[in-house]
């Protein structure tokens, strides 16, 4: 196959550490709110509250990571000058703005003990903008012309839900004393079973674009996180019940598996735009195909 | 004066004319002000720019091609951004920095843009770049000279060009021209000509600025069927709603399984 003394055709990211950081305090805070009201409702106000708060503190570390990011870090409320619906990144920063206004009053209202109707309102307002904020940064990624992200668009938004819902369960579970952590441990567990079918059905279905999951930095950090968050959630299923130190441990290992996770998703973007045959073979096939000819 | 109100405008590169000046890069910086940069030697031919990014908005490619029997043959490509009719970049910004002009052309509107990046890995064809030098960190990329064209000039590189290699004018009558010069060639038998954006049926919509190449695309860094991501973008939402859904009903799940 011929490029252009083969150069990229297309651009890596220009991101740097905070996003991929971002990709996974997101998601915890989202699912951590849906958890919190979920406990909520099931009458276990110790889960409620630890999750509600491990959701608060997530919502506000993570628009500190993205402003970070900007190239003009001054210029961070640009991003809500417009209302976008075809770019994912402005629906994005909305839908953080809206959850993480909820969760900070619901949490701070917690703090101070006052105005339980308003702190009411709050979680649910930060239960319903927790879904979409754990899963949209999925199809921010895949919104590119990035192959191994955009072809992954079928399955990328349920690995980034799935990877969310794990790391909420997981870190409940590192803060609940095991007796009332039963959800949390059943939602990590499950969670981390669903993400791991989920990625390989993705890499077997992406072929030769999904090998650069296996190959460099997006390869280590792949096996770094099935086995972080697989040994996590084996500790949480065996022992996490029984032993607060297990549980402890154990959620801190599914923690940071996602961590991993969300980093080998990043680095499988760098890898994918940095060698073109990525970009030209699946393009040059389909060309070939359709029996047209290029351009 | 020329005025190119609601008529849409681009270029025709016809690269079979390019005798490789680089007078388009030089032009190019000079009246848009761009930071100096090619200044390392690539030892990949005549060309040390290498790519189109922040400080590189025209971009000469020279391909070495050994042929059977033919010897050597140079191909020379002034590359530049496409002006896609559908624009990933425009599509993606975030800010609404980006946006489309009166020309029909897409440009970055560098008191908006906050450098978020999301642009660079959106475009199929790598032409956004965000300059690094201290105190910018913004997204930049050719602007069509914008600012000549409100003024009724050419683009600077199009005006330098000595060959008419990259030819300015509405967009129409530049397909007409293309198509001409296309049969031109194929009557003098010359092989492998083709015609590279001019579709308005093509993966993003034509571009605004197309090309006639005499290889395959790739040869000179080109992706043979760019497609904007955003066509795929009420897919995406879809996936998006139902892994929300799938968040719900798992967590529910883990408390209503506890109880059995």
């Amino acid at each position: 196959m011929s490029s252009y003394y083969g150069r990229p055709v297309i651009k890596e990211p220009v991101w740097t550490w905070q996003i991929p950081t971002y990709f996974f305090t997101g998601g915890l805070a989202g699912a951590s709110s849906v958890l919190s009201l979920g406990a909520k409702l099931a009458g276990n106000e110790r889960l409620s509250k630890s999750a509600l708060y491990v959701g608060a503190a997530a919502d506000a570390v993570s628009p500190m990571l993205l402003i970070a990011d900007l190239g003009r870090p001054e210029r961070f409320h640009h991003m809500l000058r417009v209302a976008k619906a075809t770019s994912p990144m402005n629906v994005g920063a909305w839908i953080l703005l809206v959850s993480g206004g909820a969760s900070s009053t619901a949490a701070a209202l917690e703090l101070l003990g006052r105005l339980k109707p308003v702190k009411l309102l709050a979680e649910t307002v930060a239960a319903l903008a927790g879904p979409p904020l754990a899963t949209y940064t999925g199809v921010l990624v895949a919104d590119t012309a990035i192959p191994v992200w955009h072809e992954g668009r079928h399955e990328l938004p349920w690995i980034f839900g799935a990877s969310a819902a794990a790391s909420a369960g997981a870190a409940a579970c590192m803060f609940v004393p095991p007796a009332e952590a039963g959800p949390a441990r059943r939602l990590a567990v499950g969670a981390v079973a669903a993400e791991g079918a989920l990625m390989q059905g993705m890499e077997l279905r992406l072929g030769t674009t999904g090998e650069v999951y296996r190959r460099g930095a997006a390869g280590k950090l792949a096996l770094a996180a099935k086995a972080l968050a697989g040994g996590g959630a084996a500790l949480l299923a065996t022992r996490g019940g029984k032993s607060r130190r297990s549980a402890a441990l154990g959620g801190a290992m599914v923690c940071a598996g996602e961590l991993c996770l969300r980093w080998s998703v990043f680095r499988a973007g760098f890898q994918s735009a940095r060698d073109p045959k990525y970009t030209i073979g699946p393009q040059r096939a389909r060309v070939e195909r359709a029996g047209r000819s290029a351009g | 004066m020329t005025t190119y109100e609601q008529e849409r405008v681009g270029f025709f590169t016809d690269t079979s004319v390019c005798i490789g000046c680089k007078a388009c890069e030089v032009a190019c910086k000079e009246w848009n002000l761009i930071p100096q940069d090619g200044t390392t030697w690539t030892g990949e031919s005549y060309d040390n720019t290498s790519e189109l990014n922040a400080n590189t908005w025209r971009h000469v490619a020279f391909v070495e091609q050994e042929r059977n029997g033919d010897g050597l043959r140079w191909l020379m490509e002034s590359d530049v951004c496409k002006h896609c009719t559908h624009a990933a970049c425009l599509d993606v910004c975030p800010t609404g920095a980006l946006f489309r002009t009166e020309f029909g052309t897409v440009v970055v509107q560098q008191d908006i843009c906050n450098g978020c990046g999301y642009c660079v890995p959106a475009c199929p064809f790598g032409v956004l770049g965000k300059r690094e030098e201290p105190k910018d960190g913004r997204v930049w990329k050719c602007t069509l000279c914008y600012d000549r064209l409100k003024g009724g000039h050419e683009p600077a590189c199009a005006k330098a060009c000595p060959t008419n290699s990259i030819q300015f004018g509405p967009l129409d009558e530049l397909r007409v021209r293309a198509d001409a010069r296309l049969a031109k060639l194929e009557r003098d038998g010359v092989e492998g000509a083709r015609l590279y954006g001019r579709d308005p049926d093509d993966g993003v919509g034509g571009f605004g600025a197309f090309f006639l190449l005499l290889d395959e695309p790739e040869v000179y860094g080109l992706p043979p069927d760019p497609v904007v991501s955003t066509r795929h973008l009420p897919q995406m939402y879809r996936s998006l709603a139902a892994a929300a859904a799938g968040i719900v009903v798992g967590i529910a799940a883990a408390f209503v399984g506890g109880r059995s």
